[in-house]
């Protein structure tokens, strides 16, 4: 009979997983050290630092919400064409042809109305903690440019419906990088692809969308979380210390 | 703060190079703070926590999509203006201010100010030190808040006159933390809710009219414009996408 700890003690388990059942300290140490997902972890956190009122895993949940859109907008790939009219089109398959194709477009645009809330959410919540401060100066920054990026990828992500909501929306944005002195028009250019908003603009947003904001996005979390690690852990208050002024 | 007593520079190769050098470094690093509180093991007290709020968001957001469908219209035409035409919820802050300046303005200048600001929050001394506002000599407390009118007065004056209309959702929050930054200078009072107000620093008060201004001005686009940019009542005309 093969039981547990047979399992967990067997070559081919200690090749994949190094280390025994967590049953003890030292394995649930091992766990989150020896784990290239949950390294970014410390082996033990402040109890102080987890409490949910401490943070509310603003942070956290912002990620979570970005694995959601991940996980849901590759799905959806597999059923759209960034092209005219077929990107309609598709919306309407969606909502007719595929299984769960409502659920599945619900699913993405409500995680990006919550990612956009939830990362807005967690730099009120820094700023009031004072979290910024030395030695964490420049993770806010990042912070920063991560929750531009969010914007950004939500923006590119609405022109892809291709219908009217879509259309207008991104006109009034695509009209305010024409504002922009000297270099309007060019910026506008580059990001349509044109002079108006067509078939190229489409390709763009799309591309921009699902690969160039999504990778920088990316690459900015990890460096995001990386610092946080660094610096030891998110920022409490000195112990005593009760609430930021 | 590091403060470096002595540092110098060792060889790449300490092989070819076999000079030990000490450096001796007096710095406080968060990562090697040693303390005395409460800890807990990652695995499982933080992970278990971590698998909770993932699980509740993902549920909220598979019920939110099992009920509420999100808007498809007609296909995209560049002939047809919808009116209003508006942006999604996060963008109407923003359609908002265009209502009161031109593009320039609105669209490219002021954006441009938050994203600046936010930026160098952390670089300014003001924000680092977090002193209570209403702290302070007699003196310096009379000169503070002198300042924080005479502030209020010129911002209310440049929102008044420079736009369009008055921009109404900047001018309200600015009075109502205005007002709240001045109770602790009327009162000595330590506790309570006075007591709260007197501990606010000034970037409290300026990233909490940030907060309210950003809001305010969401809330204004989201319910209460409709064709033309007109102020609507939403419970009188219905809410406009």
């Amino acid at each position: 009979m093969m039981d547990l700890a047979r399992i967990t003690r067997s070559r081919v388990f200690r090749s994949l997983v190094r280390h025994g059942y967590p049953d003890s300290n030292r394995n649930r140490a091992l766990a989150v050290f020896s784990n290239f997902f949950l390294h970014v972890h410390p082996v033990k956190v402040r109890l102080r630092a987890i409490r949910f009122t401490r943070t509310f895993y603003l942070g956290g949940l912002s990620l979570a919400a970005f694995f959601l859109l991940v996980v849901s907008g590759l799905m959806l790939m597999f059923y759209y064409h960034p092209s005219v009219p077929r990107a309609y089109e598709d919306m309407k398959d969606l909502e007719f042809v595929v299984s769960s194709g409502v659920f599945l477009r619900n699913l993405h645009r409500w995680s990006a109305h919550a990612m956009v809330a939830l990362v807005f959410l967690h730099m009120t919540r820094v700023f009031f903690a004072g979290a910024y401060r030395p030695p964490r100066e420049f993770n806010w920054v990042i912070g920063v440019l991560l929750f531009v990026l969010t914007v950004l990828l939500s923006y590119t992500g609405y022109l892809l419906p291709w219908d009217q909501l879509a259309f207008w929306a991104v006109t009034v944005g695509a009209n305010m990088a024409n504002a922009v002195p000297a270099l309007g028009p060019y910026a506008k250019f580059l990001l349509l692809g044109g002079t108006t908003i067509n078939e190229n603009a489409l390709i763009r947003f799309y591309v921009l969308h699902c690969m160039l904001l999504p990778m920088l996005l990316l690459v900015g979390i990890a460096v995001h979380l990386w610092r946080v690690r660094k610096d030891g852990g998110i920022y409490l208050p000195p112990p005593g210390e009760g609430e930021n002024p | 703060m590091s403060a470096t007593r002595f540092a110098a520079e060792p060889g790449e190769d300490a092989r070819a190079v076999p000079v030990r050098l000490l450096v001796v470094q007096e710095e406080e690093r968060p990562a090697v703070d040693a303390s005395a509180e409460p800890q807990v093991m990652t695995f499982p007290h933080l992970l278990i926590r971590e698998l909770c709020a993932f699980l509740a968001l993902s549920l909220l957001l598979v019920v939110l999509s099992l009920l509420f469908d999100g808007p498809l219209e007609e296909i995209a035409n560049p002939e047809k203006t919808p009116n209003p035409a508006k942006a999604p919820w996060y963008f109407l802050g923003l359609q908002e201010l265009l209502h009161y300046y031109p593009p320039l303005i609105s669209g490219v200048i002021l954006p441009t100010l938050v994203i600046f600001s936010l930026v160098v929050v952390p670089y300014a001394h003001v924000n680092v030190t977090r002193a209570p506002f209403a702290a302070g000599s007699p003196a310096e407390r009379r000169r503070k808040l002198g300042w924080l009118w005479l502030a209020t007065a010129a911002l209310t004056l440049v929102f008044l006159f420079t736009g369009a209309h008055a921009v109404w959702p900047v001018i309200g929050p600015l009075w109502f933390c205005a007002l709240l930054a001045t109770v602790p200078f009327l009162s000595d009072a330590k506790r309570g809710v006075i007591g709260l107000l007197a501990r606010r620093s000034l970037p409290f008060w300026v990233y909490f009219w940030f907060l309210l201004v950003a809001t305010a001005l969401t809330l204004v686009g989201v319910f209460f414009r409709g064709p033309g940019w007109a102020f609507t009542l939403p419970w009188r005309d219905g809410v406009y996408h």
